[in-house]
């Protein structure tokens, strides 16, 4: 068989997802007998104009990680899609929006102003923001326009499969290179990672679920037999994508959601509201005044960003409105 | 240009607003056509989904009516409701979207009087607030 060809891309993200894909370790060199790597900015000298001299679906697979926020992020999606026969989302950023996705509770002017004139670290008295194009000596310079809201990659450009995760597990990754080298790929959609709630693959002792008080992962340190949520420590595992075999849980700290909702549930947020809201305050529910009841919930501190931390901009309201 | 028209969605219990509703019509009361009722069987059985999604699909306002706390056709279908509109109000509120927007209020068979009253004060409500904004900021940048 013909050796593959491979590229992978980051755009709005933390070099975390390229990293990962190192600490598959042995599994890098499987990587390198299937597939020749074309274009990785992060670790090999390829330039953007080697990849437009590419014919159109040259490159077989491309690997692309981070959330899409400004003009050039958007222009090498295209480009790596016109290019690629297969296009991969790879990590939360990708797929869902990521981190970077919680800048669409601001706008453009909102995330200047903190990044370049409230910050601590800045001394900007002439309020001085990023142009896209300034004049100097030398000719006029070029930078690419920041937009208002993050989207995901499949908001720009087609998408073949999903990589969930943040960032994406070694098993993860093992089950997408084993399936290009027997070249057995499965249907397009595929998100990779299990069908079901991460509650399912996780080993704690699950019970009767009813609180009335919620701690913040820092207030308290967590049994690590009993289920988080039960200890009254917020958990997005109800609303995740299992797969991960329960990194988080397993190191006594709560799932943040990174995989994304599971299969038939369309917004993680809404779907956590549900979970919360019928535990927290459970028990004698028949004799809750109704500002007892919101005192309760004014115990989530930060619901959306709790809740959306890794899918605002693929949630049903993918940002907020300003 | 006509004036702004709000649209509300209103998911109903079948035990009591659904029939508060219909008491309402058969004894001829008036009220703002702004409210599509849905009829559900328990104002528990509206999930946060369900409302997100009528915003999504454009509505302006969302209202949700059951039965009196105590009242539950199913015992305790609306304490679950009950608890849930703060937290999602919450959520709401931090993507913009104004507390007037989303309604949970009792409203048994008996009482349509009283299920005018709530439809008519929350369609004023939403007109004053406007149209619900949609994706406000992709028109520019992306």
């Amino acid at each position: 068989m013909a050796k593959l060809k491979l590229a992978i891309y980051w755009s709005a993200s933390c070099g975390g997802c390229d990293v990962a894909i190192l600490d598959t370790n042995e599994k890098i060199l499987q990587v390198a007998e299937i597939a020749d790597i074309v274009f990785w900015p992060i670790a090999l000298d390829f330039k953007r104009h080697h990849v437009e001299a590419m014919p159109d679906k040259d490159i077989d697979i491309c690997l692309f990680n981070g959330a899409v926020r400004t003009s050039e992020q958007e222009e090498i999606a295209k480009l790596l899609r016109a290019k690629s026969k297969t296009m991969v989302a790879f990590g939360s950023c990708a797929h869902l929006g990521g981190i970077p996705g919680l800048s669409n509770f601001s706008n453009r002017a909102q995330a200047f102003e903190r990044a370049y004139v409230e910050s601590q670290s800045c001394d900007n008295p002439d309020k001085v923001f990023p142009q896209t194009m300034t004049n100097v000596a030398e000719g006029e310079l070029e930078l690419p326009e920041w937009w208002d809201t993050v989207k995901a990659l499949n908001q720009v450009v087609d998408v073949e499969y999903y990589i969930p995760g943040c960032p994406p597990t070694v098993p993860i990754i093992s089950q997408l290179v084993d399936a290009l080298a027997a070249g057995n790929l499965p249907p397009v959609g595929t998100v990779f990672g299990s069908d079901k709630a991460l509650c399912e693959e996780c080993p704690r002792t699950k019970e009767e679920k009813t609180i009335d008080k919620i701690y913040r992962p820092h207030e308290i340190i967590p049994d690590p037999e009993k289920c988080l949520l039960e200890q009254g420590i917020i958990c997005i595992g109800p609303a995740t994508r299992g797969g991960c075999e329960a990194r988080c849980i397993k190191a006594n700290m709560p799932c943040r959601g990174c995989f994304g909702p599971p299969p038939g549930v369309t917004d993680q947020g809404a779907k956590m509201v549900s979970a919360i809201a019928s535990i927290l305050g459970l028990e004698n529910e028949k004799d809750l005044s109704a500002e007892y009841v919101e005192s309760l919930m004014n115990q989530v501190k930060d619901p959306a960003g709790t809740f959306y931390r890794f899918g605002l901009p693929t949630a049903m309201i993918n940002r907020k409105r300003i | 240009m006509t004036e702004f028209e709000p649209r509300i969605v209103g998911f109903l219990c079948n035990w009591c607003s659904y029939r508060g509703a219909d008491l309402a019509g058969t004894a001829r009361m008036k009220s703002s056509p702004n409210v599509r009722p849905i009829r559900v069987m328990c104002s528990g059985r509206v999930e946060p989904t369900f409302i997100l999604k009528a915003f999504q699909l454009g509505a302006d306002g969302v209202l949700v009516l059951g039965c009196h706390l105590g009242d539950c056709h199913y015992a305790q279908g609306n304490y679950k409701t009950l608890r849930r509109m703060p937290l999602l109000k919450k959520m709401l509120a931090q993507l913009g979207i104004e507390e007037e927007r989303v309604l949970l209020d009792w409203v048994s068979a008996s009482e349509g009087a009283r299920f005018v009253s709530i439809v008519n004060d929350m369609t004023e409500k939403v007109r004053a607030l406007g149209p619900f904004k949609q994706n406000s900021q992709e028109a520019k940048h992306g």
